[in-house]
């Protein structure tokens, strides 16, 4: 990557000096909601450009740790870090409006449009409405869906794989670096979700996007990770690549093992 | 019909009329923000929703006579007829209010707080507009009900068109008693038509 200087100056300006820290930091972070332990002890870095899955069975603290990421959770001990800072020291408002977010069925507004759906982050960041109608139609096209056709439509009126596409180009609207997914793809079709795991390839390929990803689909983590992260009653008990994730002894894993068709056991 | 009589049907609908408006103008100005608070202060919703639910079990034509010896809120007349209306009225649009916006599907309200909306934000472009056919249609209710019940006004000096209903009441006279049963009749219909229309030009999808 060529060194960059209005980056570094910007860093400076804003007193982050740590130019390669990474994009996100978990450091010994538990997580307490109410009377229940939901994470122990939990520390991992995802790098920038990096895709890390979190793999895990409902009810392992998943979906708990994304929720840290963007400060919808706090950790009740240790910190989580992003770009250096930990979430209890961000602006939230600030931090949510850099870090892309998808999840399972979209979430996408009833009332809005698709294009407004689209565009509602540069809209509250305050972008001209020509920005926003450029942008809009540029990551509606970028998902698969002509602006023509899509973009005055209600959510009411896609299938389940547009919605979900709606979504992503919602998460990538105001070009944050960083993507969460939380099982983006869970409530599709089979044939539809790879359609879908697939072009969230291309687009990565594309864009320089970090991501963290939580899914409960081995297959998805597999193919969609650069690195895995397994999840097992709130602990980490595994972080690895590909090839180390298919060669782990840990039980967990290899519980996670025992899904895969036997294309995949071979390699192992 | 004499031009007399016509005349006071004129009269008393009209002061009908200023009295529905008033007291649904100020029950909502109560109901909807409280309804709001409560959706952020859960705490506060079984006390708050417990006294509304009180209020609307209390017999009207009692409510009426506890407010009479009441300093400032009591006393004869229109004023304590529009505080009686107003606590009845409460209820339909806090419940409804609070109804609407729990609604709001988690998923979306989710999203919304992720995307890095404020909480202002969150209310107004997300919840309000979601839970706002809920919320009318509570307003809806409790207006239509008002007009039935503003008729006990006049038993307090509230005037409107209870006056007709009870000196009909009291001189047995049929006539008396349908102008003033049938005019408030035709209010609540339009009233009730009229709302759903806005009800419906409202709805967000």
């Amino acid at each position: 990557m060529p060194f960059d200087e209005r980056l570094l100056r910007k860093r400076e300006r804003e007193g982050r000096f740590e130019l390669m820290s990474p994009l996100v930091s978990f450091q010994q972070v538990s997580a307490r909601i109410g009377q229940k332990d939901i994470l122990y002890d939990l520390s991992f870095d995802v790098e920038a450009g990096e895709t890390l899955v979190l793999l895990g069975r409902s009810g392992s603290g998943k979906t708990t740790a994304l929720k840290m990421v963007n400060g919808v959770l706090l950790p009740s001990a240790g910190a989580v870090l992003i770009e250096g800072i930990p979430t209890t020291a961000w602006n939230l408002i600030r931090l949510r409006r850099r870090i892309g977010y998808v999840i399972q069925d979209a979430g996408l507004f009833p009332h809005f449009t698709v294009a407004a759906n689209v565009g509602l982050v540069p809209r509250l960041e305050g972008w001209q409405s020509r920005d926003i109608e450029a942008r809009t139609q540029h990551l509606l096209t970028q998902v698969g869906l002509p602006p023509a056709q899509f973009g005055t439509r209600y959510p009411r009126e896609l299938s389940g794989g547009q919605r979900q596409r709606v979504g992503v180009a919602r998460a990538l609207a105001a070009d944050p670096p960083l993507l969460l997914l939380d099982e983006p793809f869970g409530a599709l079709d089979p044939v539809t979700r790879v359609e879908l795991q697939q072009q969230f390839l291309d687009l990565r390929k594309g864009l320089d996007k970090t991501a963290l990803l939580v899914t409960h689909d081995v297959r998805e983590a597999l193919l969609l990770g650069t690195r895995i992260g397994v999840l097992h009653d709130g602990r980490l008990v595994f972080l690895g690549e590909r090839s180390e994730f298919l060669k782990s002894r840990n039980k967990e894993v290899q519980a996670f093992h025992t899904c895969l068709e036997e294309k995949w056991r071979e390699t192992i | 019909m004499s031009s007399a009589l016509a005349h006071d049907i004129l009269e008393l609908t009209l002061e009908h009329l200023v009295l529905v408006s008033l007291s649904m103008a100020i029950a909502a100005a109560i109901a909807i923000p409280a309804g709001i608070l409560l959706t952020r202060r859960a705490f506060l919703q079984r006390w708050v929703l417990g006294f509304a639910n009180i209020m609307q079990t209390v017999p009207s034509l009692a409510l009426f006579g506890f407010l009479i010896p009441l300093p400032f809120l009591g006393g004869i007349g229109k004023h304590t007829a529009i505080v009686a209306l107003v606590l009845y009225a409460l209820l339909p649009i806090l419940r409804n209010t609070l109804t609407g916006i729990m609604n709001v599907d988690p998923a979306v309200r989710e999203s919304a707080v992720a995307m890095g909306m404020t909480g202002r934000q969150l209310l107004w472009e997300v919840e309000l507009p979601l839970a706002i056919r809920t919320i009318l249609a509570g307003l809806r209710i409790a207006t239509v009900t008002t007009i039935g019940t503003a008729t006990i006004a006049a038993a307090i000096g509230g005037g409107g068109l209870g006056v007709f209903i009870f000196r009909g009441l009291a001189s047995v006279d049929t006539t008396l008693l349908l102008a003033g049963a049938v005019p408030a009749a035709l209010i609540a219909l339009a009233a009730d038509r009229g709302l759903e229309w806005v009800e419906h030009k409202l709805s967000p999808v």
